[in-house]
């Protein structure tokens, strides 16, 4: 009996360190959302490009792991921008459904660009990092460093939002976005600036999950929809309700699959998906 | 300062102002009042760059708004106090008071404007840390009149500072109107207060239906009959 609360221990643990990453991700797709007022369906599509960055400049040009990854988190925040400005800016105006169709598209586009481009084998950038052994569990340590620098960029952008002048204007301009101008605001210049700080928040997962998961075109649906039920259940553009959200839906993954099985970790993760938008379809805190 | 020839503006097919000419002078302050609809809120949103003007020209010290982004024309000394207020409701007092320094220029003397927005509301610096939305409305403001003297600015744009105020606290906020003037702020502001306005005031200018009918000093003014008829029920 002891053997198996070491066991479940160790599930709540890894559900605790999964749900790290997956806050970063609900956190990018949160903000996007609470400012720009459009759902990046592709968001999971950008992390998957950023992983295929890393996977190139480190593997392919044989660059340093620390240089790859920063060169993928620019270029995944440098795609977020490009996106907001050609993709997202024309569609603005128009109605929510016409929106949510043209970020798929994107989320279609990348997919089938990177199959064309990188080819669908499984890529591996052949980091492996060891397991680490505490008091009869054994933990990952690149779960462990996921978590950790997932915590530490989800404080970073809770600074940038509250200490600096930009930060505000981005907590602003969801409120009231037609006086921005008179504080000397250009709005746009705001939204391209959170796209790629969105942008940016997918390709730092991107460095998290590259160092556990097999690369090819469809690791997006991996966490995409998983993000955006995340994003759902904390309440749409509710930042703290998505980091909330993420521990919760971890946990029935990462417990409910060392309970039952680890199939049935996100079946009952999902069916509780279902029964809170039956009793709480605002989400968990509310959202916006 | 601001000078405005024959600026005529609207929105789609509706014309609001029809060739509005006005001039406000260094260390002036002027009111433009008139009646709901008579386009005051369309005149402050023309002179920043909120809506375009149709014809005419707009010129802050000799220097042309034509082709300035609205976003810009804080930079030329311009500050709006837009009409309802329009705080950021759920922001802090003090980051709706940064949102107000938010150009290069205002960044630098953030600390310094900072303290004298609060020696002018000292509630505003015990409210300091208060969500801008649950201020009364006085407080809202004295808020929203901080947040625009926090760029520096030259001239001051107040659409109805008093809308919505119970009667003494709409004394308080022509008390304080006056006190931005003596501060050595050029004030232009739109009022439907008409008598308490001209106690304030060193000019005026009449707008009905989108046309200046009237101007001249504050005692011309509440000396004329068609103020005293049409406005003062004299
Ligand atoms: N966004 C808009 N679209 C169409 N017409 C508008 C718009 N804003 C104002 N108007 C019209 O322009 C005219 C002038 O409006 P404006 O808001 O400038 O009046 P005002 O003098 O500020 O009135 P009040 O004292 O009630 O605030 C009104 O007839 C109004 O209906
Ligand atoms: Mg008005």
């Amino acid at each position: 009996m002891e053997f198996f609360d070491i066991f479940l221990l160790e599930a709540v643990i890894n559900g605790l360190l999964l749900g790290g990453v997956l806050a970063l991700l609900a956190l990018g797709l949160n903000l996007i959302f609470g400012v720009i007022d459009v759902v990046w369906i592709c968001y999971a599509e950008l992390v998957m490009i950023g992983m295929y960055a890393v996977y190139y400049t480190h593997n392919v040009f044989g660059w340093p792991l620390w240089l790859a990854m920063l060169v993928a988190i620019l270029s995944v925040a440098a795609l977020g921008a490009v996106l907001h400005q050609f993709v997202i800016r024309p569609v603005l105006a128009a109605e929510p459904i016409n929106q949510l169709l043209v970020t798929g598209g994107v989320l279609f586009f990348l997919q089938a660009a990177a199959t064309l481009v990188f080819g669908v084998e499984f890529r591996n950038i052949g980091v492996s990092l060891p397991a680490l052994q505490f008091g009869g569990m054994y933990l990952s340590f690149a779960r462990l460093i996921a978590f950790l620098v997932a915590l530490g960029g989800m404080v970073g952008v809770y600074l940038f939002l509250t200490r600096t002048y930009v930060g505000t204007a981005i907590r602003a301009i969801s409120q009231d976005r037609a006086i921005m101008p008179l504080m000397g605001v250009n709005a746009n210049r705001i939204f391209v600036i959170t796209s790629a700080l969105g942008g940016g928040l997918a390709g730092l997962a991107a460095c998290l999950l590259v160092l556990q998961y097999d690369i090819h075109p469809a690791i997006g649906l991996t966490f995409g929809p998983i993000t955006f039920i995340i994003v759902v259940l904390g309440g749409l553009g509710n930042m703290l309700g998505g980091f909330i959200a993420a521990f919760i839906f971890a946990q029935f993954i990462s417990v409910g699959g060392y309970v039952l099985h680890i199939e049935w970790g996100y079946v009952l993760a999902f069916l509780f998906f279902i029964a809170m938008m039956f009793w709480r379809p605002q989400g968990i805190l509310g959202g916006k | 300062m601001l000078n405005l020839a024959a600026v005529s503006a609207g929105y789609g097919g509706f014309q609001a102002l029809f060739e509005v000419s006005l001039e406000v002078k260094a260390g002036e302050s002027v009111a433009v009042i008139g009646p709901n609809g008579a386009g005051k809120t369309t005149l402050l949103r023309v002179i920043s760059k909120l809506i375009d003007a149709r014809s005419g020209e707009i010129s802050m010290e000799g220097r042309p708004l034509e082709n300035v982004p609205s976003y810009e024309v804080i930079g030329y000394g311009i500050a709006h106090v837009p009409e309802n207020r329009r705080l950021f409701a759920k922001l802090s007092v003090e980051d709706n008071l940064r949102m107000g320094a938010f150009i290069p220029a205002a960044r630098a003397k953030y600390a310094e404007r900072l303290e004298f927005v609060y020696s002018l509301f000292p509630r505003m610096r015990e409210r300091r840390h208060q969500i801008a939305g649950t201020l009364s409305g006085g407080e809202q403001q004295m808020c929203a009149i901080g947040r625009a003297l926090m760029s520096g600015p030259k001239l001051l744009l107040l659409d109805e500072p008093s809308a919505g105020l119970a009667p003494v606290v709409v004394q308080s906020i022509f008390e304080l109107v006056r006190r931005i003037c003596k501060e050595g702020y050029t004030v232009l502001i739109v009022e439907q207060n008409i008598r308490q306005v001209l106690k304030v005031v060193h000019r005026a200018y009449l707008l009905e239906t989108g046309r200046i009918r009237l101007s001249g000093t504050s005692a011309e003014l509440l000396d004329s009959d068609l103020i005293k008829k049409a406005y003062l029920g004299l």
